[in-house]
């Protein structure tokens, strides 16, 4: 049985929150270049640059950063279809990147996405912002803004689902 | 997918799958630093029984992007000169660790043989075999296309509607048999334009439509004119009378050109015999994707190498 945990009020608080905390921790600094990371990544990042746009007008940038090709199980697992990789035309190079993802998990998928920006440029700082922590980290990686901390088992899943791809904003637990 | 030998083989998902990591290779070559840590630790060997610059050069440069490393062996210059056979060769490259064969050999059958041999447990891909096949210019050709014709919307598209006509040797083109089993997975009609001698026998097998004369294809009015390169070897061998008779009938010369709509656009899989079946400055018009090929060979193999690397399932 799916629980709901997380509605689309909630998702819409929790980040509004989250655009709040991105705008303090700037402090004045400019240059902010959120990176959806494909799939649901990118629609939160549409999402979060929207709100902190309105928070505090400013240029605010958007792109989406494929890390397919970064993983660290390509030999493991069968093959996974690649993403489009979209960064704004003046760069990485002395921004604020904030990667942005649904569900944080193993790391594995912000060490790679680390990498894939190494190969982009050097932004000043990189700030990680997902949606839900679920814990069960296999490498010392944590997010810098987080929607909701999600307890979970190993053997259950997380689901998110977001209207732009889904149809509807909701996050459960199976 | 563990190897790739033949077009056939391609669903029209995996196909659409290739060219979109296709695309996304484009971007990667687009970027400062050009290589990705995909194939770290595997080696790609480039076994060559037959000459070959571009493929060889193309696959090389997609390899090295993957940041796999690269060892290449041609028939000159190895003991395949000094008589050994296919079998031993291919062991010993398996011996050295190899991981992906990119074998090209003017034997057709030889990249399915290599394959389901149980010689090597390497991925093989087939970089032109025989009158055959050569499955990764026909994925670049079909990604060329897709980029020219639909341009940002081609991303999970096929060809479905394209009009593509293939000129010239068909009958001994590995080029142009890939070509066509991957345009009728796509979606394109293809129509073959030939002399009489250098159409295959089972051309009526083939899903396509035929014309004698490169104008009577024309008045179809076609998105994609590819014309393939006529083997000067083939010249004393009769299939044509003379040169000047072949660009005559056949060859795509600048008032052919003129006769295109705006959009279509000219292909060659080089190397070109300019004046022959391709006019100068029609290789040279903003037409032509001659240049575009070669940059999107590069990316279509790097898509082909990563795509057969994850576990089978």
């Amino acid at each position: 049985m799916a629980r709901i945990v997380l509605t689309k009020p909630d998702i819409d608080r929790a980040l509004t929150r989250i655009g709040h905390e991105i705008v303090e921790s700037q402090r004045g600094r400019t240059g902010l270049i959120f990176l959806g990371i494909p799939t649901r990544g990118v629609f939160l990042a549409r999402r979060l640059a929207e709100i902190v746009a309105r928070i505090e007008p400013q240029e605010v940038a958007v792109g989406t950063l494929d890390v397919t090709m970064y993983r660290d199980d390509i030999q493991q697992k069968s093959t996974r279809a690649t993403a489009p990789t979209d960064i704004p035309a003046s760069g990485i190079d002395g921004t604020t990147v904030i990667l942005v993802d649904d569900v944080l998990y193993s790391g594995r998928t912000v060490r790679a996405a680390l990498d894939a920006i190494t190969a982009l440029g050097r932004p000043d700082v990189v700030r990680f912002a997902v949606l839900v922590d679920r814990g069960h980290r296999e490498l010392p990686i944590r997010a810098d803004f987080v929607g909701k901390n999600l307890p979970s088992a190993l053997d259950e899943r997380v689901n998110v689902s977001l209207t732009e791809v889904d149809g509807t904003d909701e996050v459960s637990i199976a | 997918m563990k190897h790739l030998i033949s077009t056939r083989d391609l669903s029209r998902a995996e196909a659409i799958g290739l060219l979109d990591t296709t695309a996304d290779m484009v971007e990667v070559r687009g970027r400062d630093v050009k290589k990705l840590p995909t194939l770290r630790g595997k080696t790609v060997a480039n076994v060559f029984f037959e000459d070959s610059t571009r493929t060889r050069l193309s696959f090389e440069a997609a390899a090295l992007a993957l940041s796999a490393d690269v060892s290449t062996l041609t028939a000159q210059g190895s003991s395949v000169s000094k008589g050994e056979s296919l079998k031993d060769t291919l062991q010993t490259l398996e011996a050295m660790g190899a991981d992906y064969i990119v074998l090209r050999h003017s034997h057709s059958g030889v990249a399915a043989t290599v394959a389901t041999s149980g010689w090597t447990d390497a991925h093989v891909i087939n970089a032109g075999d025989g009158t055959h096949e050569h499955p990764t210019q026909a994925l670049l050709d079909a990604f060329t296309m897709r980029s020219r014709l639909s341009g940002a919307t081609a991303r999970g598209a096929g060809l479905d509607g394209a009009n593509v006509v293939i000129v010239g040797d068909i009958a001994h083109s590995r080029v142009a048999r890939s070509n066509v089993w991957l345009l009728n997975t796509l979606g394109a009609s293809v129509t073959l334009a030939a002399p009489k001698t250098l159409l295959p026998k089972d051309v009526t097998e083939w899903g396509v439509s035929t014309s004698l004369t490169l104008d009577e294809a024309l008045d179809g009015d076609p998105d994609v004119v590819m014309t393939l390169r006529i083997q000067k070897e083939r010249m004393s061998s009769g299939y044509f009378p003379s040169e000047s008779e072949y660009s005559r009938f056949w060859g795509m010369t600048s008032d052919r050109s003129a006769r295109l709509k705006d959009t279509a656009i000219v292909m060659h899989p080089g190397p070109m015999n300019r004046g022959l079946e391709i006019a100068g400055d029609v290789a040279d018009s903003a037409r032509s994707t001659v240049t575009e090929q070669v940059r999107n060979g590069v990316a279509a193999r790097m898509a082909v190498l990563y795509t057969l690397t994850g576990v089978q399932s």
